[in-house]
């Protein structure tokens, strides 16, 4: 009993600090009492606090996506001149799914990367929720990140005499370049610490990397990124298995980014801005109000069904339905969860099938107690028969959310923004209607249900 | 009540749909938005109007049956850019020359072919995507419940489901220019794991009951199962049922066609648990019966 009450009283905790954090930062309430009428802002205030010394932030808002917010669009305009006429269609469409998969990588939700073709002119069109930065936005664009090596020109009068720039021109191309990686992260150096990137050539790399390694030991092999000389490495011996490191005093973020771009790969052909400006949501205010409006009556007579076929059984579940919602959005707000129309959707429909596991619980009970048990045992066999089809069939549907949500990034899966948001929406929801209704559903029944 | 004796009925009936469906599909596919296609997006400012702030309906209103817009945003001061069906040079004239008529000055700030938003490379993953969400279902499903049999019917259940979603939109698109978009992939997505979800729970109350009556016949046990289940797969549908049938009626025109294609799956995902999967579990359990007694009577 004492164990159930102290798990009551959490759950009360947690409901009010759920209900904190997911109310609008504003909340104007105005109502008139005893003739005098009352109005007032309530409002919260971001959390800032520090804690042994880390600083933990979080302004506490809903991310809204394209959709409902707007963003920042980009156009950029690419350089066509050095691709043949047949071949530009391609080189566009590369550029495009090259771009996307940068933006994809940096985590920026459900964003919008589109070709356009304008008379002559071949663009990419870039929009991005919540970033209202244009620097910041072209930083997750990223450069064409062409990497390749050079080595350093044989003739040694070249190095002492001439200037810096006709130095780096002296570098003679190997054909290795950024196509030949397989793959890049980032790691840190074992002696001091820094930040380099690791890279990690295919086959047809690690042969060339091989023989140029082999045949001019003791010279310079140049890691030249857009034209630009990276580092200046000496090869000291022959490597054979294809795997080097990139490193140049990165902080952290540099190294990240350049992991980023080198694993999505070079853009076929150089791009430039043209335009930025900020961009408006694409769906009208009205249908925003509209859905959430249904969303809210859809509720409402899903709590009436429950009442109506499960008595006060089904008012306990459905305040563990309204409690279920609060840490949805909780968790949404926390975690960054970047929310758009069909996420609203998704969210009213979960709220649905949160109510599936109450049902369960119900209809078992009642067998139970048909079957001639007496009510507090019903009760508790309710919980743990149910649980056996709740955990396999909820299982089941954790499992499709991570093939969704793809957490390791595997490439022949999907890692675009919009499937993989569904796949965390899914998740998240599977995880808290299993919360609620084994722990919040179960402890108000245990405290508040008698026989009757 | 002895719901498996008709279970070839069953599966004629869900023929009885998947049929038409498949047909429409081979015939006319499904109608894309430019989503996939990609369209045209014009960028116009609004100069002589006394409209402070424009929407999508007042554009439409002005333009028409002649370019049927999916997005009208709002850029900067009074500029607006407007994405939808692919239009040529000189039709993009006359819609502004019917601005101009509507609202007074309006002047093209751009005007582009855009490309599609979602990518083949999408379209191939999420394939590839649920190929593997089929292949863990019916491994962790055999493994879960003993038997090769439950997997199966499961996923066939699951694929029921898509393909009937998949079919009535097809034939929407072809008698009422419905069209698929983004909205239409998170749907499907999410029929698929509402279906398995579904599923499972009927197959769980199988097996309790398998292993509560080893001796008894297994198609007995399955329709005991069933009749024990029916009341919550019902009351839980109506539940989801009740929400997304609010969110079509009253949700606006965006997510209309989002919440009808969720509100297929639900009912199919529903029917397909105990009408498809189950009565596939006797279907294959009789087979195999059968089977083992040929090869009996050859010994």
């Amino acid at each position: 009993m004492w164990k159930t009450l102290r798990v009551f009283f959490l759950i009360i905790f947690l409901t009010v600090v759920a209900t904190f954090i997911a109310l609008p930062s504003e909340l104007p309430v105005s109502f008139s009492f005893l003739n005098k009428k009352v109005e007032y802002v309530m409002k919260r205030p971001p959390i800032d606090i520090t804690i042994f010394g880390t600083r933990f932030q979080h302004d506490l808002a809903l991310k809204e996506g394209l959709d409902i917010q707007g963003g920042m669009q980009v156009t950029l305009k690419t350089d066509m001149k050095d691709i043949s006429p047949e071949n530009r269609q391609k080189a566009l469409d590369s550029a495009r799914e090259i771009i996307q998969r940068r933006v994809d990588l940096y985590g920026v939700n459900e964003p919008i990367v589109q070709s356009a073709q304008s008379g002559e002119e071949y663009r990419i069109i870039v929009e991005l929720a919540g970033v209202s930065d244009a620097n910041q936005a072209l930083q997750l664009i990223g450069r064409t990140a062409q990497l390749d090596f050079r080595l350093e020109s044989a003739s040694p009068s070249a190095t002492a005499t001439t200037s810096a720039i006709a130095y780096f021109d002296s570098f003679i191309k190997t054909g290795l370049t950024g196509k030949e990686l397989k793959n890049a992260a980032v790691q840190f150096d074992q002696q001091n610490g820094q930040p380099n990137v690791f890279i990690q050539f295919d086959d047809q790399g690690s042969q060339l990397f091989a023989s140029i390694t082999q045949q001019h030991v003791g010279r310079v092999l140049a890691i030249f990124l857009d034209d630009f000389p990276l580092m200046l490495p000496v090869i000291q011996t022959p490597i054979l298995n294809g795997q080097g490191t990139i490193s140049g005093n990165f902080t952290l973020d540099q190294a990240k980014e350049l992991s980023i771009q080198l694993n999505a790969g070079a853009l076929p052909v150089p791009i430039e801005v043209i335009q930025q400006q900020t961009i408006g949501a694409s769906l009208g205010q009205q249908s925003v109000y509209q859905s959430i409006q249904a969303g809210l009556i859809g509720i409402v007579l899903v709590i009436l069904f429950m009442i109506m076929n499960y008595q006060f059984k089904g008012f306990l579940a459905s305040l563990a339905l309204i409690i279920y919602a609060l840490l949805t959005i909780c968790v949404y707000k926390l975690f960054g969860v970047t929310l758009t129309l069909p996420g609203i959707a998704g969210l009213i429909l979960s709220v649905g099938m949160a109510v599936d596991s109450n049902i369960l619980i119900f209809e078992r009970m009642k067998e139970e107690v048909r079957a001639g048990k007496s009510f507090d045992i019903s009760l508790e066999l309710g919980f743990s028969r149910a649980w056996n089809s709740i955990k396999d069939a909820n299982l089941m549907t954790i499992f499709i959310a991570l093939i969704l949500i793809n957490p390791l990034d595997l490439s022949f899966l999907n890692q675009s923004g919009l499937v993989k948001g569904f796949g965390l929406t899914l998740f998240i929801g599977v995880i808290l209607s299993l919360f609620t209704s084994m722990v919040v559903s179960r402890t108000f029944m245990r405290l508040f249900l008698r026989d009757r | 009540m002895n719901f498996m004796k008709y279970r070839y009925s069953y599966l004629l009936f869900s023929l009885f749909f998947i049929i038409p469906g498949l047909i429409s599909l081979s015939f006319f596919g499904l109608k894309p938005s430019i989503d996939f296609t990609g369209g045209s997006l014009l960028e116009v400012k609004m100069l002589g109007s006394k409209l402070t702030s424009f929407n999508q309906s007042d554009f439409q209103n002005s333009f028409g049956e002649n370019f049927q817009i999916s997005s009208a945003q709002h850029t900067t001061e009074n500029q607006y850019v407007l994405r939808g069906k692919p239009i040529s040079n000189a039709e993009k004239d006359v819609l502004l020359q019917r601005l101009r008529d509507s609202y007074g000055e309006t002047r093209e700030v751009r005007f582009e072919t855009v490309g599609p938003i979602l990518g083949k490379e999408l379209i191939q993953k999420t394939f590839i995507a649920g190929v593997l969400v089929s292949a863990v279902i019916i491994l962790y499903v055999w493994r879960q419940f003993h038997s090769l049999k439950y997997g199966v019917a499961a996923v066939v259940a699951m694929f029921h489901d898509a393909v009937i979603l998949i079919g009535v939109f097809s034939m929407l698109g072809k008698f009422w220019s419905i069209e698929v978009d983004v909205l239409f992939v998170t749907a499907l997505l999410t029929i698929l794991s509402f279906s398995i979800h579904d599923t499972i729970i009927v197959f769980d109350r199988i097996r309790e009951n398998v292993k509560k009556h080893p001796r008894a016949k297994y198609q007995d046990v399955v329709n005991a199962s069933i009749l024990e289940t029916l009341g919550r797969s019902i009351n839980n549908s109506m539940t989801i049922i009740i929400m997304l049938a609010a969110l079509s009626l009253l949700g606006g025109q965006t997510v209309r066609w989002f919440s009808i294609a969720l509100l297929i799956g639900a009912v199919t995902g529903t029917y397909s648990s105990t009408f498809t999967a189950a009565p596939l579990l006797v279907i294959w359990d009789e087979i195999v019966l059968r089977l083992q007694k040929r090869k009996v009577r050859k010994n």
